[in-house]
C-alpha cells in the first residue's frame, strides 16, 4: 500500500462528515441544487466532492464500485482504508464512482425492488462542468424548475419513468455537488 | 461520565453514516418508509428515538435548534430532548420558529410558516399508515408495492358510514406525489396542509425502525372523497390568551363544572402574538 492512500482523510470526522452530509441532504432534497463541500483529499483523479461524498457515506455496509480511470490501486487502498467499503463488480455495488462514459450502461446496476425500493444503488458521476443550465428538472424538491447540466436527458428520463425504482445519483465537480434522485423528471 | 466523553450528537459514526444513507434515499423516494438499524437511545421508545437519531444524524454545530412537544417548547419531552443536544452536541437552542434551522416535533407542525433553510424532524410512533388495517408487515410492504390502497379508502368510507364525515382527526392518511400514501405522524389533520413546505421534512420511527422524508414543495394530498372533500378542522373558538383564530387550539379543562378555555397549542406562536399586543378574553388586563 502506497503511504499516500494514509492521507487525504477527514481531520474532524464527526464535524466534517456532518457538513458533508447535510450538504449532501440539501442537494437530494433539492435536485439541481449546487452544493460546496470539504475536508476530503483524496488522491487523483477522486474529485475533492466525491471523496468528500465517499469519507461521509460510505463503510463496510456498502460495496463500492470504482468504473474506468477512476479504478486505480491508489484510489482502492484510499476507498479500503478510509472507509472499510469492500469494493465489488457495478451489480452488488450500494456506491459507484465515475466518469459519465464509464458508468453507462446504467442498467448494470441495482435499481431496488418493489418492495425494497430503497435498495437501488447511488451513483456519484464526476464532471467537468456543473452549471445550473441545461436540461429542465421537474418534481419533488424543486419549487417550479431547476436546470442542471446533465450529460443526456433521455437515460435520466427513463430512469425517473421507473420510479419508485430507480437509482440516484450525485455530480461532482472539484469541490462541488448537485443531486439527482429518482424522482425527478428531466426534459431538455 | 462527561459531555466530553460523548461523540458529536451522542450517536457513533457509522450509526449516522447508516441514518444518513436511509434519509437520502428516503428523500429520493417520497413517502417511502426506509427501514433502518435503530440504536437504543438513552430514553424509552415511545420518546422520540426515531426523531433523536434523525436529528443526531442532521445536525451540525452551527445550527439553531427547537424542540417541540405537541406544539409547546416546554413540556417534559421537548426539555430534555433540547437539553440532550446542547449537551451532546453543543448547538444553539431557540423557541422561536423563524429562528430555528432543525426543529424536533412531536404531533404538531409550527403554526409559523417554515422556510427553505429549515428542517423539520417528526417523532413517528406508527409509521405504517396501513398498520391498524392489516398487521402483517409481509402484507403492508406488498400493498405499497402493489400502490394497493383500496382498504385506507374503505375505513375512510367507513367513518362516513358510521359518523356521517371523516371521523379521523389525527395521523389522517396522504398520499405522496400521487405514489406512496403515508402517515404524517400523529398530527392534527389541522396540519396536514402544512405538509408541502419548503423545508426538508424527515420522520423517524425508532422503535418500528423507519425513516421516511418529504422533500420540499413536494405534492402531498389527504385523501379524501369528491362528495365527502378533505376539512381540516379546528375547534370553533379564538385562543383565550392572543386570541388567534387561524391556529390550532387545545381544549383546557378549568374547574370540575364543564369549565373550558381554548388555547394556542403552538407556544411559541401564542407568546409571540400576546408580545405583539394581540389579547383574548382571559388575557390578563
Amino acid at each position: 500500500m502506497d503511504t499516500d492512500a494514509l492521507s487525504g482523510g477527514f481531520a474532524d470526522a464527526p464535524v466534517q462528515a456532518a457538513h458533508a452530509f447535510r450538504a449532501a441532504m440539501t442537494a437530494m432534497a433539492q435536485p439541481g441544487r449546487i452544493r460546496q463541500v470539504a475536508g476530503a483529499a483524496p488522491p487523483a483523479p477522486l474529485s475533492a466532492a466525491a471523496g468528500t461524498l465517499v469519507l461521509a457515506l460510505c463503510d463496510a455496509d456498502t460495496p463500492v464500485h470504482l468504473t474506468g480511470v477512476h479504478d486505480t490501486p491508489m484510489l482502492r487502498d484510499w476507498i479500503t482504508f478510509h472507509t472499510g467499503a469492500p469494493l465489488c463488480a457495478a451489480g452488488a455495488c450500494s456506491f459507484a464512482i465515475g466518469v459519465w462514459d464509464a458508468l453507462r450502461p446504467l442498467d448494470r446496476f441495482a435499481c431496488g425492488t418493489s418492495d425494497y425500493p430503497d435498495r437501488g444503488a447511488t451513483l456519484i458521476v464526476e464532471t467537468d462542468r456543473l452549471e445550473p443550465a441545461g436540461a429542465t428538472l421537474q418534481g419533488p424538491g424543486i419549487a417550479r424548475q431547476a436546470a442542471l447540466s446533465l450529460p443526456e436527458t433521455d437515460v435520466f428520463r427513463r430512469n425517473a419513468a421507473r420510479f419508485p425504482l430507480g437509482l440516484d445519483f450525485f455530480f461532482t465537480c472539484g469541490d462541488r455537488l448537485a443531486a439527482l434522485p429518482r424522482s425527478t423528471k428531466v426534459t431538455s | 461520565m462527561t459531555e466530553a466523553a460523548y461523540n458529536f450528537a451522542y450517536l457513533d459514526e457509522q450509526t449516522k453514516r447508516m441514518i444518513r444513507r436511509a434519509i437520502l434515499k428516503g428523500l429520493a423516494v417520497p413517502g417511502y418508509q426506509v427501514p433502518f438499524a435503530s440504536r437504543e437511545m438513552p430514553m424509552p421508545y415511545g420518546w422520540g428515538t426515531g426523531g433523536v437519531q434523525v436529528t443526531a444524524a442532521t445536525l451540525v454545530p452551527e445550527d439553531r435548534l427547537k424542540v417541540i412537544d405537541q406544539g409547546a417548547d416546554d413540556t417534559t419531552n421537548a426539555v430534555s430532548i433540547r437539553k440532550f443536544f446542547q449537551r451532546t452536541a453543543g448547538v444553539a437552542t431557540t423557541e422561536a420558529t423563524r429562528e430555528a434551522t432543525v426543529i424536533q416535533t412531536r404531533h404538531r407542525i409550527p403554526e409559523t410558516p417554515l422556510h427553505e433553510d429549515q428542517i423539520l424532524v417528526y417523532q413517528v410512533p406508527i409509521p405504517e399508515p396501513l398498520r391498524f388495517l392489516e398487521p402483517r408487515e409481509t402484507e403492508t410492504r406488498k400493498m405499497h408495492a402493489l400502490e394497493e390502497y383500496g382498504l385506507m379508502h374503505v375505513k375512510l368510507y367507513e367513518d362516513i358510514a358510521r359518523h356521517g364525515t371523516i371521523a379521523t382527526a389525527y395521523a389522517y392518511p396522504v398520499k405522496v406525489e400521487g405514489r406512496y400514501v403515508m402517515d404524517p405522524s400523529p398530527i392534527p389533520r389541522f396540519d396536514n396542509p402544512k405538509l408541502e413546505s419548503p423545508a426538508i421534512q424527515l420522520f423517524g420511527a425508532g422503535r418500528e425502525q423507519r425513516i421516511y422524508a418529504l422533500p420540499p414543495h413536494t405534492k402531498v394530498v389527504s385523501l379524501d372523497f369528491e362528495d365527502h372533500p378533505f376539512d381540516p378542522s379546528r375547534a370553533d373558538h379564538p385562543c383565550a390568551l392572543c386570541g388567534a383564530t387561524d391556529s390550532y387550539m387545545d381544549e383546557v379543562i378549568t374547574d370540575d363544572a364543564g369549565g373550558r378555555m381554548f388555547l394556542c397549542s403552538d407556544t411559541d406562536y401564542c407568546s409571540t402574538r400576546q408580545k405583539k399586543g394581540h389579547r383574548g378574553t382571559e388575557s390578563a388586563a
